[in-house]
């Protein structure tokens, strides 16, 4: 049984880290409340299957077209929607809920109720200790560490990064030293929705798109990020992989209480979050800043 | 101004003059989802049939079937369930009612009905409070009858049925006494009666119990789930799920190639759609289900066939609608009227030949539960393709397959 915990978790885990990163971005550094993060999620689902499997395109063309396309929208409604409220963080909470909720009956009106399937890009089955993991799940993994590396170089190696850490840490200041904060803010979400789509395009293929697929994720990054410790990347990975272990492990010790895996998992956030009121690693991130 | 409003009055009296024509059956349903969409397209197709036929004869006048289309949304919210409901009573005056699907809405719909005195025809709802509801105060509740499926117990009744045959067939394939089950039931208020009888019949069936697993109904990952399921060695993993958990569960199974074989109710699985939902890894799955090109009445398979001809797919249980508004039919005929009172005591005489049962009800306006009736048919997804394998003395059922050991 410690073996399919052991495995089942780090699986998991890896799929929560995947939308984790995005969602971490833009709410944990950025300190933009998009609540529509995973409504884009489900869109680069949703497009990624019309795509690959109403228009026939490869997965590669379908993948990329999917991630720019959302990403393009995401600046769109960042100008239409989030932009005129900006200074407001209730007005932006409110504005991405209705942008989300818009979403969601868009899908509905377009696709209907049905809830769908995506072929997964690698198929076959890999034994790991004795626990059977799909190579698609283990793809999701290699993604996730990709793109955590990737969104960590971009925030601490590049102008751009400095300038969402800046902007982020103290608008106004970001403001007189002559950065375009409304430019920076555009291109944090556009990078946080991209990795959203980027997550859509690879986990979507292990799930079912629906048009209400972005509720539970989105209650579950929350959980993932406050535990992290608000704005750490670092912590956002491990807050992931506990979520993961979490719940494999109530599933395993608690069968006919599989139901409450969720529920444990959150109750396990606001239990470090009564020690330890910063999350996991807030206080590091704000040394780091 | 005048203008507009003669053509008001002229609009008025042409829709008052087309309604004494026609008898109206309001259609309730999720429109939007599968459910909806089956209410809808089995009511389409009874309403062309009688309508090309001349209607329907109400004391030596032929009436048109007129449909309402009224999209209850109920998958989402159960107000906007029973706004519909009384809308279709107060503003469109619907004669008759059909359809709901889920029970939580379909209860405070029926009281909506009651209040009016419409007559009622569910066709999706299991719940067994609603023909509790007859029994306890038939005077209010009379008008109310349950065209599919069977209430709750008797669904329950059909799966240990087909699933003691599964079992048989499983001794013999792998030479065990007593078969593994795994029971995954979504955690929700209908499936707990099923849990726990389930649990208490299991062990009279010989069949020994691993574990019960109850995932959330709104899952979409059961990962964790499986492992647990596969370690504990089961042969049979039984389903009790309405919602994309079963999707999840039978291409997840698929996946990792797992040997244990899925039946149970699995409504997902019931749909056409399901082997594209499950990227074609659901192969073995099995389930519960109503239509199937299988001479469950003689009118079945013509049935179906005219269905996947015109929708392009098959019927799932609420496309039932069909029989109810044929049953409605053939008592108005007898009764000469449509008046509720007057129907009411011809439905509880009648034993109706319809396209998914042999229709006949109890004192609770619930159907009669018989295999070969009113009990359903198990299906099994096979390379593809939907398969009926139960009750094999009907003509046209086929094998149950399990996966290569």
């Amino acid at each position: 049984m410690l073996q399919d915990i052991l495995v089942t978790g780090l699986v998991n885990g890896g799929v929560y880290a995947l939308l984790a990163i995005g969602f971490s971005l833009i709410f944990g550094v950025a300190r933009i409340v998009n609540i529509a993060h995973t409504a884009f999620y489900m869109l680069a689902a949703y497009c990624f299957y019309s795509l690959l499997v109403k228009a026939g395109l490869g997965f590669a063309v379908s993948g990329i077209v999917s991630v720019a396309a959302v990403t393009l929208f995401s600046v769109l409604c960042y100008r239409l929607v989030i932009e005129p409220v900006r200074e407001h963080e209730s007005a932006v909470l409110i504005a991405t809920i209705a942008l989300a909720l818009v979403f969601q009956e868009l899908m509905l009106f377009s696709f209907g109720g049905h809830y769908l399937g995506i072929p997964s890009t690698l198929d076959g089955v890999v034994n790991l200790a004795g626990v059977s993991v799909p190579y698609q799940r283990l793809l999701i993994l290699v993604v996730a560490a990709l793109m955590l590396v990737a969104t960590w170089a971009l925030l601490y190696r590049t102008r751009l990064g400095l300038a969402i850490r800046a902007t982020a840490n103290d608008i106004e200041v970001a403001s007189l030293m002559g950065m375009n904060v409304d430019r920076v803010a555009m291109a944090t979400v556009a990078i946080s929705v991209a990795l959203a789509a980027i997550a859509g395009v690879v986990v979507a293929p292990v799930l079912v798109v629906d048009p209400f697929m972005w509720l539970s994720p989105l209650v579950t990054m929350l959980a993932i990020v406050v535990l992290g410790g608000l704005g750490s990347l670092k912590g956002s990975l491990i807050g992931a992989l506990v979520i993961g272990y979490v719940e494999a492990i109530t599933v395993f010790a608690l069968p006919s209480g599989a139901f409450l895996k969720g529920a444990v998992a959150l109750s396990i956030m606001v239990l470090v979050l009564l020690v330890r009121p910063e999350g996991l690693y807030g206080v590091v991130f704000e040394e780091e800043r | 101004m005048m203008r507009s409003f003669l053509m008001a009055v002229a609009l008025a009296a042409a829709s008052t003059a087309q309604a004494q024509g026609t008898i109206k059956f309001a259609i309730l349903g999720p429109m939007a989802f599968v459910q909806g969409e089956n209410h809808w397209a089995g009511a389409e197709m009874a309403r062309d049939e009688i309508n090309k036929a001349g209607g329907i004869a109400v004391g030596g006048k032929k009436m048109q079937v007129e449909l309402i289309r009224a999209d209850t949304n109920e998958v989402q919210s159960v107000p906007d369930a029973t706004n519909a409901t009384e809308r279709v009573i107060s503003r469109d005056k619907a004669d008759f009612l059909i359809g709901g699907f889920r029970s939580e809405a379909v209860l405070a719909m029926q009281e909506i009905a009651m209040d009016s005195k419409k007559i009622f025809l569910g066709a999706g709802a299991a719940d067994a409070r609603l023909g509790e509801n007859v029994e306890k105060n038939y005077d209010r509740y009379k008008y109310w009858f349950r065209v599919t499926p069977t209430k709750s117990p008797d669904l329950f009744r059909s799966l240990v049925a087909i699933l003691g045959s599964i079992g048989d067939q499983m001794r013999q394939a792998l030479k065990k006494e007593q078969p593994a089950v795994a029971i995954v039931a979504e955690k929700t208020a209908w499936t707990e009666p099923i849990m726990k009888a389930l649990q208490a019949t299991l062990p009279k069936m010989k069949m020994e119990v691993v574990g019960t697993w109850q995932p959330s109904a709104v899952a979409t990952d059961v990962t964790a789930e499986l492992s647990a399921i596969e370690r504990a060695g089961a042969d049979i993993v039984f389903t009790v799920i309405s919602g994309p958990v079963g999707i999840s569960l039978g291409r997840q199974m698929g996946e990792r190639n797992m040997k244990a074989v899925a039946f149970g109710i699995n409504v997902e699985a019931q749909k056409d759609e399901f082997w594209a939902a499950t990227a074609g890894k659901g192969n073995f799955v099995s389930t519960l289900d109503t239509y199937s090109e299988v001479e469950i009445t003689p009118k079945t398979v013509p049935f179906v066939r005219a269905f996947k001809e015109r929708y392009k797919k098959a019927p799932t249980y609420t496309a039932a609608t069909y029989d109810a508004i044929m049953m409605l039919k053939a008592a108005i005929e007898q009764a000469g009227t449509t008046d509720a009172d007057k129907l009411v005591p011809v439905l509880e005489k009648m034993e109706h030949v319809g396209t998914a049962a042999v229709a006949s009800w109890d004192k609770r306006h619930d159907l009669i539960w018989a295999v070969g009736k009113t009990a359903g048919i198990g299906v099994q997804w096979q390379d593809g393709k939907k398969v009926p394998f139960w009750p094999p003395e009907v003509k046209g059922m086929q094998p149950f397959k399990m996966p290569a050991r």
